[in-house]
């Protein structure tokens, strides 16, 4: 089957009904092993078992640009090839990606109170993920607000490329504002040199969330495609009636 | 290039004669900056600290705000059919709304900051500086703000929205500007590297406003 | 397993990460449910869409 052929909705729709159950068991999979592992790690000398925390942090985080640029891909897709899918794909994405940058945002908190003295410091990570946050809820709610589905995703995918060019901007920005205003006295988790008992747990659980991610986004395009059926049924009947 | 000189002055004339909004955005910038105190007490040393966070803030609204009905209008006349059938390339045509849009409603408000800047106790050799970040800065805001304005009109929907929309957009301009107002004032950074960046912000929403706005016309007028 | 000095944070992390990934799974089960009811609804009512319809008489 050829990336030509998904375009059929009907196809695709067969595709995921065969390939759902296999991702989820995949997804579990992953989990298991993911989180036995995440347990059985060494504490961090600095941050003692919160290191914990990090094993769904750095993933939820990952996963969280990972959505919005998935959602840039799709957005290229509605506006020069018109691919019938990259609509669903995109839309499918949103509240997903939203789900996983405040998965990001609360266990970053909860890790913060402990390390940092405070639920929320306005440091440039937390801040950058906070404004991305928001710009998943504005794309949602402009799908949540807007009738027709065809003329939604344009106006969202044109919002979405522009994000996509904005948001390095924004990170490059607050960085700047942060190193202005914060005394560089924040706890780092210490960057590039991780210990391997600490990156491989990580790592796994990496893959399962994006499995987890790939399994929901696969779900939520079905459902999408079916409730554009729905919607063109119901004009059908009112067309009728 | 003709063409584009009319639609700037038919936009200018417009915005001018009754029913056009030119002035609504100075007025409501005025506000904005009057009743910040009343929230925050009439220190004067608190409010001139703050001062110029106040004005930018006032102003990125004042100018955002302005902007929703800037397509929409003429898009219920029909005249944005023309603007877009018409020879002028759609996205020069866009730079010239939104240059008029500036003229009429961000020039006023970088001309009567000064002013303001007396309410909120900010000192007279400093306030220069605040007005040039102004002048440097609320391009980039109207630039950013057109996406806003050409996606209302292809989703029928302005207002809030929008705002939820593109204000996130507008945060290293708010950065930037406030930063460099701040630094004439209170320091320690020197002016030159905030201000030069916000000067590169805004070049740097010329040239995507426009090819967004025109985008988002193209594909949600179809 | 010893979680240290802060395990309530620790647990009230994973509890999060566990409601938002229950809510997820939740959300996109549901609305499946509904979408195949209401198009199911919509066939007995004799609506179907073009590529269905030459089967019928």
């Amino acid at each position: 089957m050829s990336f030509i052929d998904l375009a059929n909705p009907t196809r695709f729709l067969a595709l995921v009904q065969r390939l759902l159950p296999w991702l989820a068991a995949a997804t579990v999979l992953a989990f298991a092993a993911g989180l036995a592992m995440a347990f059985n790690a060494p504490d961090d000398y600095q941050q003692g078992a919160t290191v914990k925390i990090m094993f769904l942090h750095v993933p939820a985080a990952w996963l969280s640009m990972f959505g919005w640029a998935l959602m840039s891909m799709a957005a290229l897709g509605t506006l020069v090839w018109r691919h019938p899918l990259a609509d669903v794909a995109a839309k499918a994405a949103a509240p997903i990606g939203a789900a996983f940058t405040l998965m990001c945002l609360v266990t970053g908190s909860l890790w913060g109170r402990p390390m940092w003295g405070a639920f929320w410091v306005w440091d440039a990570r937390l801040t950058s993920v906070l404004v991305l946050f928001l710009m998943y809820l504005g794309l949602m709610a402009l799908y949540w607000t807007t009738e027709d589905p065809a003329r939604a995703s344009r106006a969202a995918a044109i919002l979405t490329l522009v994000g996509a060019i904005n948001l390095p901007v924004i990170k490059f920005s607050v960085d700047w504002w942060n190193t202005l205003h914060q005394p560089a006295s924040v706890i780092r988790l210490g960057a590039p040199a991780i210990h391997p008992a600490i990156l491989t747990p990580l790592l796994v659980m990496a893959l399962a969330f994006a499995l987890l991610f790939l399994t929901l986004h696969l779900a939520a395009m079905r459902n999408e495609i079916l409730r554009r059926r729905v919607r063109t049924l119901q004009l059908m009947k009112a067309d009728n009636a | 290039m003709s063409a584009l000189k009319a639609l700037l002055i038919r936009d200018m004339k417009l915005a001018f004669r009754v029913g056009g909004g030119a002035l609504i955005g100075a007025l409501f910038f005025l506000i904005v900056v009057v009743l910040t105190p009343f929230a925050i007490g009439p220190d004067l040393a608190l409010l001139s600290r703050i001062g110029p966070a106040i004005l930018w803030l006032g102003a990125l609204l004042a100018s955002l705000l302005t902007l929703d009905r800037l397509f929409a209008a003429d898009y219920e006349d029909g005249s944005l059919d023309l603007i877009m059938t018409g020879r002028a390339q759609l996205e020069l045509a866009i730079l010239t709304k939104a240059l008029a849009h500036w003229l009429t409603t961000g020039l006023p408000l970088v001309i009567i900051a000064p002013l303001l800047g007396l309410l909120l106790n900010i000192d007279l050799a400093a306030m220069k500086y605040v007005a040039l970040t102004l002048l440097a800065g609320t391009p980039a805001l109207t630039f950013i703000g057109l996406i806003g304005a050409a996606l209302s009109v292809t989703l029928r929907r302005g207002g809030l929205l929008l705002a939820v929309l593109v204000l996130p957009l507008t945060i290293p301009v708010l950065i930037f500007g406030v930063a460099a107002a701040n630094s004439a004032i209170i320091g320690p950074v020197p002016f030159g590297p905030p201000f030069t960046i916000l000067c590169g912000l805004s070049l740097a929403s010329l040239v995507i406003g426009p090819l967004a706005a025109a985008a988002a016309l193209r594909h949600g007028l179809e | 397993m010893n979680l240290g000095a802060h395990a309530d944070f620790i647990v009230a992390a994973y509890a999060v990460a566990i409601a938002l990934t229950v809510a997820l799974i939740a959300w996109v089960a549901l609305d499946y449910r509904a979408q195949r009811r209401i198009l199911l609804e919509l066939e007995q009512q004799g609506i179907t869409r073009r590529s269905q319809r030459e089967e019928k008489p």
